[in-house]
């Protein structure tokens, strides 16, 4: 349902709306830029008052709503996201790196300074955490919306539901209830191609099977995944045990779920 | 109103006169046709999209198509999909509202009117749909959604000559020859070069579409050689299940230890009611648009192993697997009963070879039961 663009009640001051980026690529926030039609109606609905991926403009806080994008990698970003939430009403976490981590998140495995010395050519420039965490390990966060990028649609959903005070639609089941229902015959069983929907958070709209591929789970665990079961019909399968380690430790490495799955 | 008439028997060749007719009486001919490896249930208008010369092979959590050395139409088994996609369609607009002042005023939503021919229905699939009558049309409340749709279907049953891996119907009394609730059901007969149906018809329209058709009245010998491939696959069910006293077994064993074994394996992603003829629970979603002046009810199909399907306040009522698994199974067999008057089960074996991990209804029943 488009709406209209100059929505809003005359008279009623309309929401400010702010844009955050911690680390990340940026991907979640062109989620909201993607949105077309979409979008006007959101620039009509709230007042976009500090976005910076999409102007330079910036309306001073408090906000009534702010989106989280990334995770907590520095020491700078650990005290700038209390900051964030103090100027926040309601703040949602928006993408894999703010709600788990992201792949960033695979230092957490490893010792970073070994990383950073073969990343960057003057290691000693760089100071950052040992660890990448998502933004609720820090911070209370009011919703949390998964996927690496966030799927538009859910975006839209989640800020419509704010500004019209309505719980979102935004179901925690596993990725094959939206598969099932968009008519897509399993790959796993019908073609024995390895996929991580049973264990995956639904809403990306089945982007892999509806071609053939088997899910990535970049939208991260679903609400009781069972790994453990799923891993070994994969190696019943004939997938390799690393392989299947290295499916876990992706954009959601470190979701408990996965963290587990994978050092298991 | 139930009537048989003598069988007789249609040319394969003269097959696509059949759909033909039935798109010439304004039906919209929907059956089975092959995609992403398997074979689906969708809209066809010609029977080069039938899986010619296709079959599958069924395992717990495998689906593989096969190719025959005939050209036969329907000589596979059950595929993902089943019927309830058109009766009881996984998303649906129920309502439309719009804001009016301080008001809310309801828009009309046009009735589906889609008439539909569905071809190659299964015996197990027309006890699937009359198990979804009870449950939509016949109790207390009607569903009008489902029954615009069910009051217009012409229905064309094929009897299975074939058993899958999976299958139990002659466990559950549901099959594998159709009995009741089709218009034409039809036996496909293969012998030598000979290629040829042996349809029945049990309704006004059925015997009406059937006159147009080429036919002769069927032999003694034909008739035995369609009854004796129904027998042949009477006799290859890939599984069983004893239902005698099953209700009963099932109550009794409610802390039986084997309900945590399938937990460890139950991966709660719902594939088994999403695949499951009957399964017909829904949830309902309110949207609204940005400005909040328009809002919409969508149903869509929901499942019994998701949280949110317990959840009232202060929690999920079923958080553990092994109470969602637990929950299903002695529904779909055991409260069922007591609920609509018959299982819940119709032995297609979906549950099991869609199962991504293979959990077996039958193997689950008869641990928890002790093999009783």
């Amino acid at each position: 349902m488009p709406a209209k663009p100059d929505a809003g009640t005359p008279g009623k001051k309309k929401p400010k709306l702010a844009v955050w980026k911690f680390a990340s690529c940026d991907g979640c926030q062109l989620s909201l830029l993607d949105c077309e039609d979409d979008l006007l109606a959101v620039a009509g609905a709230v007042e976009i008052a500090n976005f910076p991926e999409a102007s330079r403009a910036v309306v001073k806080g408090p906000y009534d709503v702010s989106l989280v994008e990334g995770s907590i990698t520095t020491t700078h970003d650990a005290e700038r996201i209390h900051q964030v939430r103090r100027a926040s009403k309601f703040l949602i976490t928006i993408g894999a790196c703010a709600t788990s981590g992201g792949i960033q998140a695979l230092r957490n495995f490893q010792n970073v300074d070994d990383y950073v010395s073969i990343v960057y050519a003057s290691p000693q420039y760089i100071s950052t955490l040992k660890t990448s965490t998502p933004i609720d390990e820090h911070i209370h966060v009011d919703f949390e919306l998964r996927g690496c990028p966030v799927n538009k649609h859910q975006l839209i959903e989640v800020l419509n539901a704010f500004l019209n005070n309505r719980k979102p639609n935004i179901p925690k089941h596993s990725l094959c209830v939206e598969c099932k229902r968009k008519g897509l015959p399993c790959v796993m069983v019908a073609q024995g191609i390895a996929c991580l929907g049973p264990i995956t958070q639904a809403g990306c709209g089945v982007l892999c099977p509806s071609y053939n591929r088997g899910c990535y789970a970049c939208f991260g665990p679903m609400e009781t995944p069972n790994v453990p079961s799923l891993m070994d019909w994969l190696e019943q399968l004939g997938v390799d045990k690393a392989d299947i380690v290295r499916a876990l430790q992706t954009y959601n490495v470190n979701a408990k779920a996965f963290r587990k799955g994978s050092l298991a | 109103m139930k009537r048989e008439d003598p069988p007789v028997i249609l040319d394969s060749k003269h097959l696509g006169l059949l759909l033909e007719s039935l798109k010439k009486s304004g039906y919209l001919t929907v059956g089975p046709t092959v995609r992403d490896g398997a074979i689906v249930i969708d809209e066809i208008d010609k029977v080069t999209q039938l899986p010619v010369g296709l079959t599958d092979t069924q395992e717990g959590g495998t689906y593989r198509l096969q190719s025959r050395k005939d050209a036969a139409f329907f000589a596979y088994n059950v595929g993902p999909h089943s019927w309830k996609k058109f009766l009881f369609p996984p998303e649906q607009r129920l309502w439309t509202l719009k804001k009016n002042g301080t008001k809310f005023q309801f828009v009309d939503i046009a009735d589906n009117t889609t008439r539909y021919a569905f071809i190659g229905v299964r015996a197990c699939e027309l006890q699937a749909m009359s198990i979804q009558d009870r449950v939509f049309q016949n109790g207390h409340f009607q569903d009008s959604h489902y029954m615009n749709v069910r009051k217009n279907i012409f229905v064309v049953a094929v009897n299975c000559t074939q058993a899958g891996g999976t299958c139990f119907c002659t466990s559950m009394g549901t099959g594998p020859e159709a009995d009741t609730g089709y218009d034409l059901a039809l036996t496909e007969v293969i012998t030598g070069s000979l290629h040829y149906f042996v349809v029945r018809s049990q309704s006004r329209n059925g015997a009406k579409v059937l006159e147009a058709l080429p036919h002769k009245p069927a032999t003694a010998a034909q008739l035995k050689t369609a009854n004796e491939m129904i027998a042949q696959a009477e006799h290859e069910m890939g599984r069983s299940l004893k239902t005698h006293n099953l209700k009963t077994l099932l109550y009794e064993n409610y802390e039986h230890p084997h309900w945590e074994a399938v937990a460890s394996r139950c991966l709660t992603c719902a594939n088994c009611t999403m695949v499951c003829p009957t399964c017909f629970c829904s949830t309902v979603e309110d949207v609204t648009d940005l400005t909040g002046e328009n809002a919409e009810r969508w149903r869509k199909w929901d499942s019994c192993f998701s949280q949110e399907f317990s959840y009232v306040h202060g929690g999920s009522v079923r958080v553990s697997a092994k109470s969602r698994y637990r929950q299903w199974l002695t529904h779909k067999l055991g409260t069922w009963v007591e609920q609509f008057g018959t299982s819940g089960c119709v032995g297609c074996g979906r549950c099991i070879t869609w199962c991504p991990v293979g959990i077996d209804i039958t193997e689950e029943v008869r641990r928890v039961t002790n093999g009783k």
